[in-house]
């Protein structure tokens, strides 16, 4: 039988609730200067050795064009290469860029899908780390103060 | 694709014989329609509930950019005429453009009105067989009149149904709440579609009812429709933008968007499963964004869109991966009727016609059911609606990229009535037109103002802050990607000047800010501003139509000494401009 969306949101809510770390509690030196950094480049220095990215299309963000919401923006982030070692956002615009940094433990498909909060129109700019190398992709979401619509 | 793809494109179209029937092929009786193929589709979209008929100027600025410069529909005046062979001093011509507006409008009198289309839509579906017929709205339905507002939009469901719509989609449809648009679309007789409208998923976990649980659609996103044996498919498309432009709060468990590859995986699924003659897209993502869509999406025969207000005469022939998408624009404020006739053989569509038929209300007799149901909608409130407020010795209307002469009569009614020096008015595509020597009755200030979010307000604001206001939605107009366009006009101003270069990005548009009496708007210091239509929470103050009738009572007579438009740059030989102020 079909798992409803409403079922399977329940079973999502009760699982993420379980693997939820607080990044303050556990985070060492260089994560917190990661978050705290004013800069993509800066915040990437912080977690990762080495500062060679390369643009990659096998990176697809989806996201609006437009946000109906700056504080909540969905973003479905699907990198189609092989073993996945984690996913990082950030939010280029917003005065701590980091949005996050997800682990992939095992042989797991790149994907991820969450919400950002963000200050106005930007970049949004996922690093995929896959098979020890950093790969690339942004995407523009446009902000607006609304109304003044036909 | 740029200008040359696109001419070339057309040559192909041409040679093997898609290319339309030309408008000189007109019969001497506007309405006597040749039948062809095997289907009609009817198309109505943003008739903003104005059930009588009415007058409506098409705009001299409707502004291309980019790849859209010189493209259908931004040309305006007789670069028009030019494009679609239409001549100049015709009913045609009057419909489609605003030359010699006042004086053609005199001569052809009102366009529009619901007795005058059902008698139209009658006798096309008569003509052609009511069995291969389907009519389509594409929404802006229920909003745009007193008696709308005072019915939350009930009175245009039975005037809909009345008229015989098979299916809708939406866009102000949803500025009423969610409960009560749910109840319309249950006394809807036809289908409400839209693939793009999802219930939030917080929404879905609280219990929100979705047409869809699994998918998470809040309303059914296709219709499938048998018409003697040709099968056709019909995809809703709601206006993408809808909780940015308009207020969430009244909608707060529904997310819009343009949801491309959605459209794209609903194509691919009904043309595998449901095996269509022809696939339709009924549309409110404005034009632009249609065009877009028409060039990224394959497998779409054709897309009846609506939202910019286009009057576009002939549909643009957008070649994508899967061969050819049709898109027209069907105008709005029940000015016009998209007729299209398709010739399918074997699964294929093999030709079609297209005429946008402008709704001379004169020339149709009115439909004497529709009439008695809309004079009874209409009796309990006719005491307010024909209050003659003043006269205007000129024009009245609003659509354009920039002010119109209704919307710096609104603005300056905010300005004075409410003490400040500047006033910012929304720009709104609907709106109908007052012609010179007029009374300007209540019902006339509703139909420019009529919304559900209608208080206004007047507070102060730095300089900075009203620039950035005008580059917001400046750049919701002009930015160079029309899937990041929200498809209204630019904010209306009185009270201050400015120069807009619309070609430039934002935060770069806007320059030379200054008051009426010329001294330089400084970034910060600040002024008092007044306006309406906020959509983040409730303004504070009266619903502006009666702020704009306690000002008309007081004048008696309007004459506008100013018009705030801003001096335009680099748009100088631009197609969609023309008789602008230099």
């Amino acid at each position: 039988m079909k798992t409803s969306r409403r079922i399977f949101l329940r079973n999502a809510v009760a699982l993420s609730v379980g693997a939820i770390i607080l990044p303050s509690t556990v985070m060492a030196e260089k994560q917190v200067a990661a978050f705290q950094a004013g800069t993509v480049d800066d915040s990437l220095a912080n977690l990762f050795e080495s500062a060679q990215v390369e643009e990659s299309d096998k990176i697809t963000i989806k996201t609006p064009d437009i946000a109906e919401n700056g504080k909540v923006v969905p973003i479905e982030i699907t990198a189609d290469l092989a073993k996945v070692e984690s996913i990082t956002i950030f939010a280029e615009k917003n005065p701590m860029p980091l949005v996050g940094k997800f682990n992939f433990a095992g042989n797991r498909k790149g994907w991820l899908k969450t919400r950002i909060k963000m200050g106005g129109t930007g970049n949004v700019i996922a690093i995929v780390k896959a098979d020890g190398k950093l790969y690339k992709a942004s995407r523009e979401i446009k902000v607006t103060i609304g109304g003044c619509g036909g | 694709m740029n200008r040359r793809q696109f001419i070339h494109l057309m040559a192909i179209a041409g040679a093997s014989g898609l290319l339309p029937k030309t408008l000189a092929d007109t019969p001497t009786d506007p309405y006597d329609m040749p039948n062809m193929g095997q289907v009609r589709l009817l198309h109505l979209t943003d008739c903003h509930a104005q059930l009588l008929p009415v007058y409506y100027r098409e705009p001299n600025v409707n502004l291309g950019l980019k790849n859209m410069r010189g493209r259908a529909p931004h040309l305006v005046g007789n670069r028009l005429l030019q494009q679609f062979g239409i001549k100049p001093n015709t009913p045609e011509a009057h419909a489609f453009t605003y030359l010699n507006y006042s004086q053609a409008a005199e001569k052809y009198g009102k366009v529009g009105g619901f007795a005058h289309l059902a008698t139209l839509i009658k006798r096309l579906r008569d003509s052609y067989g009511h069995e291969k017929t389907l009519l389509l709205d594409g929404g802006d339905t229920w909003q745009g009149s007193g008696t709308a507002y005072w019915t939350r939009g009930q009175d245009m469901v039975e005037a809909t149904n009345m008229l015989g719509v098979d299916i809708m989609t939406g866009h102000w449809e949803f500025t009423y709440l969610a409960e009560e648009i749910l109840a319309n679309i249950n006394k809807f007789k036809g289908e409400f579609i839209a693939q793009n409208v999802f219930v939030k998923d917080e929404s879905l976990f609280d219990g929100a009812p979705a047409f869809d649980e699994d998918t998470g659609h809040a309303f059914k996103p296709y219709t499938m429709r048998n018409l003697n044996g040709v099968r056709v498919a019909v995809i809703g498309q709601a206006f993408p933008y809808t909780p940015i432009a308009n207020p969430a709060r009244f909608i707060p468990d529904w997310t819009f968007g343009i949801r491309e590859s959605e459209m794209q995986s609903i194509v691919n699924t009904v043309r595998t499963q449901e095996k269509p003659d022809i696939v339709v897209v009924l549309s409110h993502n404005g034009m632009d964004v249609d065009l877009k869509m028409a060039g990224r999406v394959s497998g779409i025969d054709v897309i009846l869109g609506g939202h910019t207000h286009d009057g576009v005469p002939q549909p643009s022939q957008i070649k994508n991966s899967g061969g050819m998408t049709l898109v027209c624009n069907a105008g709005s404020n029940g000015k016009f009727l998209g007729v299209l006739d398709f010739d399918v053989k074997n699964g294929k569509i093999k030709d079609y016609q297209y005429r946008l038929l402008p709704v001379f209300s004169h020339l149709l007799p009115a439909d004497q059911d529709m009439q008695t149901y809309i004079d009874q909608v209409r009796a309990p409130y006719l005491g307010k609606l024909t209050e003659k407020l003043a006269e205007t010795d000129q024009i009245l209307y609003r659509r354009g990229n920039f002010n119109g002469t209704f919307d710096q009569l609104i603005c300056d009614a905010l300005r004075i009535q409410g003490d400040a020096q500047i006033s910012l008015s929304p720009g709104f595509r609907w709106g109908t037109t007052v012609l010179p020597n007029q009374e300007i009755t209540m019902e006339d200030v509703l139909n420019q103002t009529c919304i559900t979010y209608p208080e206004t307000y007047v507070r102060e604001m730095s300089g900075a802050e009203i620039k950035m206001i005008l580059e917001d939605v400046g750049d919701n107009l002009f930015n160079a990607d029309s899937y990041r366009q929200q498809g209204g006009d630019m904010v209306r101003v009185g009270g201050m000047d400015y120069v807009c270069e619309p070609t430039q990005t934002i935060n770069q548009r806007i320059s030379n800010m200054t008051l009426d009496d010329g001294s330089a708007i400084e970034m910060n210091k600040r002024y008092k501003v007044a306006g309406w239509a906020t959509v983040g929470s409730q303004s504070p103050g009266k619903p502006v139509w009666d702020v704009v009738a306690d000002y008309l009572r007081d004048r008696k007579e309007i004459k506008l000494d100013k018009i705030n438009t801003p001096k335009l740059i680099n748009v100088d030989d631009n197609p969609g401009l023309a008789d602008y102020p230099v």
